[in-house]
């Protein structure tokens, strides 16, 4: 919309015409304070606080339902607003308990705040409070009602933003109250996103609350582990007896690629770090045959002598190498980079939950065709082939959600069964198992395809009519069955693609090259890349895949495996017992299946516990950050190096740390006025690469690495180290699309729950907690 | 599809649901009516009547009660057979409301929102019924007594409990 001026306080403004007045004063840096107005949901008005002057207007306007025009003059700061505020505040402390000294929400509560800012110190009433005792709706949300200041942000955020509607408001007056659904406790998807919103603390976390106090915590931004959409997550952390733990995650300053949104898993699934089962201590088979506790080094030092053993004796292609999705691209790419030039073998695969190889194949020499997510999120028109959004991927049902409501974008659903989106789609088309094949082939012309598939024509017109389109994939899609809607896609101008997956670094693991016949980057194995120089002497011919390289170790025709946080003998099914002749070491965070089986278990610290980069579904690369602490535990990227150093390899080769002369690096001495917490002087090194890679054990020595080596990994760092996402390009792979799509693509769907995640998930108390509340909900529905 | 096979309602009323939620552009515009002829038919609004009424309209049961219990009218505890709404609005008060209301509670022995213990009245304060012009006025289920005095209260009282003696 057209651009209109008008005065604030004396300022010029200028905005789009119909803009929220307090939207652009906020822009413009002037803070207009209120309770009910919360960017992106519906207008409310029920509060009051947003009131300012309006020249020409007998009484006061709230800034939060005027849109702003040409010539209109307001004023946001007076003796007579403050008196309207203030007022609204007694009105509202009215009944309010003050209990702040005990409040969940005390010293980060917008009432405290803005009680404090326009003093409503002294009450004009005397009449004794009304109490309410605290109620626990679930094990996710508990509700003090005399706290509450009937906003309804919680009733919209759940009812718009979240689509499940579960809270409303009963009663009026003074006996108004937020109600849950099963009338005393919650069935929904417990996300905690009412808790988020509201203002006060009326809505309180099962795992957070009367726990710490904001101040009390420090607040490290980074990923959430649970699933491959990457939310930023804000971890609270605080000293505790053997290290820093986790008191809270959120997304504190609403950030990143999930602004405000966080699921369950990611907004109370962390206390699997404090699990009783949580390994700390390396475990080496004994000569009686048992797992038995002992130092790093003496672990370590087995482990190189063994590996170095085999080498010796049996060569290249002797061991296999299995990697993971909850392990970060730095590990990943060190992992296949130590298994390709030091194991000098090409047995390497991962738990592969989506077909990336494919993807990459048929986007190689095309630029612009894949969706990040806030590309998606912004997109006019989304086709969602399958998958189930709101089960498997949260955030990115809730940004579709959102781009419908906020954008008007049309989503086109096809599934083979009902999936909850339908509910914001445009059209939807369920077909019968092997429908999308037709489907497909009916977008592409081929009427006949599309007879008996009621609806189809028209999803088929609909989509015809679409200027651009991001075309959503679940990972059932596949070899041939992804590259038939990819090809109809890239046969149309502006239609971009995404590919869903699970497991936090499934994109990572698959685009650093923990592929049997992959390099990073999807390079081949044999050719004259950079890579294949500087990879020089590693096996050229393709090594076994997981599914193989788990038959040889079985039946002896592998002498050596090391498992880095998978656990093949839970996936796949393998026997107890069956890998007696290999020599297998396992690095995980918990006595796996897998681990159970091991000669070497290395106890690994999770993603909460390192530093590095992930990639999500979407290709969006973010910092992962250290957060807690657990003493005994060391990251995978440190274990790898010191394997590396104790087999007498050079570690300088594996990761380029310090330099030729031995490390050097400003230590301090240039910041100047800009050292102190936020050091942006450090952001600023980082990000142009001059940071001080002292130690091999730094996991971004090797990133540099990486941007050098894999061609779609060239990362804008400034944003990557401020806490942005920074996305990959796929297109710009050196990779054969024929050789990638004749290849068995291995992949295993996985299909986690809304409180699901496999093993860490399973690890977590809360998360336990509301899996069974849900459990007795549903039995009790039937 | 809004024809209800599994109705808690009379034949008659789910008839008439099933039309009511035609009159409207949209089914939930038929809510209140609704709620109004249940609560007749079945006395209060209680758990069942929400959820079909939810299930009629497409609406969740929680709907149904955001906008429920915000009208003082809709009940979700039974009440007496007789349910006597004594007004003490400003021109029923100016003549003599709450001496009417004093006496309904002294002679049934019940307050505001009570049920007698044989359950065949009930008494509630409320606001302007709409009969000021004959203040005071009270409202006996749909029955109106105006320009009342203290003393008709027992008359009023006797004629129903006769009423409901004769098996009305
Ligand atoms: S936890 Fe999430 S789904 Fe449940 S009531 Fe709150 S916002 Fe709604
Ligand atoms: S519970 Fe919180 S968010 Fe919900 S209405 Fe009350 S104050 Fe607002
Ligand atoms: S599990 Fe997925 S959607 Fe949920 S918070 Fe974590 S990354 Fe976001
Ligand atoms: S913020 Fe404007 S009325 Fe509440
Ligand atoms: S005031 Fe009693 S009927 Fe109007």
């Amino acid at each position: 919309m057209a651009d209109v001026t008008f005065i604030v306080d004396g300022k010029t403004l200028t905005a789009p015409a119909g803009t929220l007045l307090i939207d652009a004063c906020r822009k413009a840096g002037i803070e207009i304070p209120a309770f009910c107005y919360y960017p992106g949901l519906s207008l409310q008005a029920a509060c009051r606080m947003c009131v300012v002057r309006q020249e020409k207007v007998p009484k006061l306007q709230t800034a939060c339902t005027t849109p702003v025009a040409d010539g209109q003059v307001f004023i946001t700061e007076s003796p007579e607003i403050a008196q309207a505020r203030k007022a609204t505040l007694q009105l509202l402390l009215g009944n309010h308990p003050l209990d702040c000294p005990v409040c969940d929400a005390g010293g980060e509560c917008e009432l405290q705040d803005m009680t404090f800012k326009y003093g409503a110190g002294e009450s004009l009433y005397v009449e004794a409070k009304q109490h309410r005792e605290e109620q626990k709706w679930s094990p996710a949300v508990y509700f003090d009602r005399p706290r509450c200041i009937l906003c309804y942000r919680c009733v919209r955020m759940c009812g718009e933003g979240m689509d499940v509607w579960a809270l409303g408001i009963q009663n009026r007056g003074v006996t108004a109250v937020i109600a849950p659904n099963g009338g005393d406790h919650l069935d929904c998807e417990q996300c905690g996103m009412c808790i988020d919103v509201c203002p006060v603390g009326a809505l309180t976390s099962g795992t957070y609350r009367y726990k710490s106090r904001p101040w009390e915590m420090k607040h490290v931004s980074t990923v959430c582990t649970h699933c491959a959409d990457g939310c930023k997550v804000t971890l609270g952390v605080r000293r505790a007896n053997d290290g820093m733990e986790i008191v809270r995650a959120d997304n504190r300053d609403k950030s990143g690629i999930n602004g405000d949104f966080l699921c369950a898993k990611g907004r109370f699934g962390f206390d699997f770090v404090e699990s009783a089962e949580r390994l700390t201590q390396p475990l080496v088979r004994n000569s009686a045959g048992v797992l038995e506790p002992t130092t790093w080094e003496k672990a370590i030092r087995h482990v190189a002598k063994r590996f170095q053993e085999i080498l010796s004796a049996r060569g290249a292609g002797s061991m296999g190498v299995i990697g993971s999705t909850r392990t970060t691209n730095e590990e990943n790419y060190l992992l296949q980079k130590f298994a390709r030039t030091v194991l000098k073998t090409q047995h390497i695969d991962h738990e592969r939950t989506a077909d990336y190889a494919t993807f990459h194949g048929l986007l190689v020499g095309s630029t612009g065709r894949a969706a990040s997510l806030k590309e998606i999120a912004a997109a006019p028109a989304i086709l969602l082939l399958g998958g189930n959004p709101t089960e498997e991927h949260p955030l990115l049902a809730w940004s579709l959600r959102s781009d419908v409501r906020l954008n008007h974008a049309r989503l086109y659903v096809a599934n083979t069964q009902a999936i909850r989106l339908e509910r914001q789609a445009a059209q939807s088309v369920r077909l019968s198992d092997g429908g999308y094949e037709k489907l497909v082939r009916g977008l592409s012309g081929d009427e006949a395809a599309l007879a008996g598939l009621p609806g189809a024509a028209a999803f088929r017109d609909a989509l015809a009519g679409e200027e651009s389109l991001v075309v959503i994939c679940g990972a059932e899609f596949r070899g041939a069955a992804l590259a038939a809607p990819m090809r109809w896609g890239l046969s149309r101008p502006q239609v971009k693609f995404a590919l869903l997956s699970d497991g936090v670094n499934a994109r990572g693991a698959a685009d650093m090259g923990l592929y049997p016949d992959l390099m990073p980057g999807y390079q081949l194995l044999a050719g004259d890349r950079p890579i294949h120089t500087e990879y020089a002497g590693m096996p050229t011919t393709s090594g076994k895949d997981y599914a193989a390289m788990m038959e040889a170790a079985g039946s002896g025709g592998l002498d050596g495996l090391l498992v880095v946080g998978a656990d093949p003998f839970a996936a796949l099914g393998v026997a107890e017992g069956a890998l007696k002749d290999t020599f297998l070491v396992v690095q995980d965070c918990f006595l796996t299946r897998t681990a159970a089986q091991a000669d070497v278990v290395l106890p690994t610290a999770s993603l909460y516990e390192k530093t590095g980069t992930v990639t999500n579904s979407y290709g969006d690369v973010q910092m992962v950050r250290k957060a807690a602490d657990k003493a005994g535990v060391k990251p995978d990227f440190e274990i790898l190096v010191r394997l590396a150093g104790a087999m007498g390899v050079d570690v300088r080769m594996l990761v380029p740390f310090g330099d030729a002369q031995g490390a050097r690096a400003d230590m301090g001495q240039t910041r100047g006025a800009q050292a102190g917490e936020a050091d942006r002087h450090a952001v600023w090194l980082a990000a142009n690469g001059l940071e001080p890679k002292l130690s091999p054990f730094d996991p971004l020595a090797i990133l540099d690495e990486v941007e050098r080596l894999v061609p779609e990994y060239k990362l804008d760092r400034l944003n990557l180290f401020a806490g942005n996402e920074s996305t990959t390009e796929p297109g710009a792979g050196f990779v054969s699309v024929e050789s990638l799509l004749q290849r068995k693509d291995g992949v295993v769907a996985t299909h986690p729950g809304l409180f699901d995640s496999g093993l860490l998930s399973e690890r977590t108390s809360a998360l336990q907690e509301i899996r069974r509340h849900q459990e007795k909900l549903a039995v009790a529905a039937d | 599809m809004s024809v209800e096979t599994m109705s808690i309602f009379s034949p008659e009323l789910s008839a008439r649901f099933d039309e009511l939620v035609t009159r409207y552009p949209m089914k939930r515009s038929a809510l209140i009516p609704m709620l109004l002829y249940a609560q007749d038919e079945v006395g209060y609004l209680s758990d069942a009547v929400i959820d079909e009424i939810a299930r009629r309209i497409g609406i969740t049961p929680l709907d149904v009660r955001n906008v429920a219990t915000y009208y003082s009218m809709l009940r979700f505890k039974p009440a007496g057979k007789f349910n006597v709404q004594v007004c003490t609005n400003i021109s029923c008060m100016l003549r003599g409301g709450y001496k009417i209301f004093d006496r309904f509670q002294e002679r049934l022995g019940i307050g505001h929102k009570g049920v007698t213990a044989d359950g065949l009245f009930s008494l509630e304060e409320v606001e302007c019924i709409g009969a000021c012009c004959w203040a005071p006025a009270i409202q006996v289920n749909y029955d109106f007594h105006d320009e009342l005095t203290e003393e008709q209260v027992d008359a009023i009282l006797e004629q129903y409990r006769s009423q409901n003696a004769g098996g009305r």
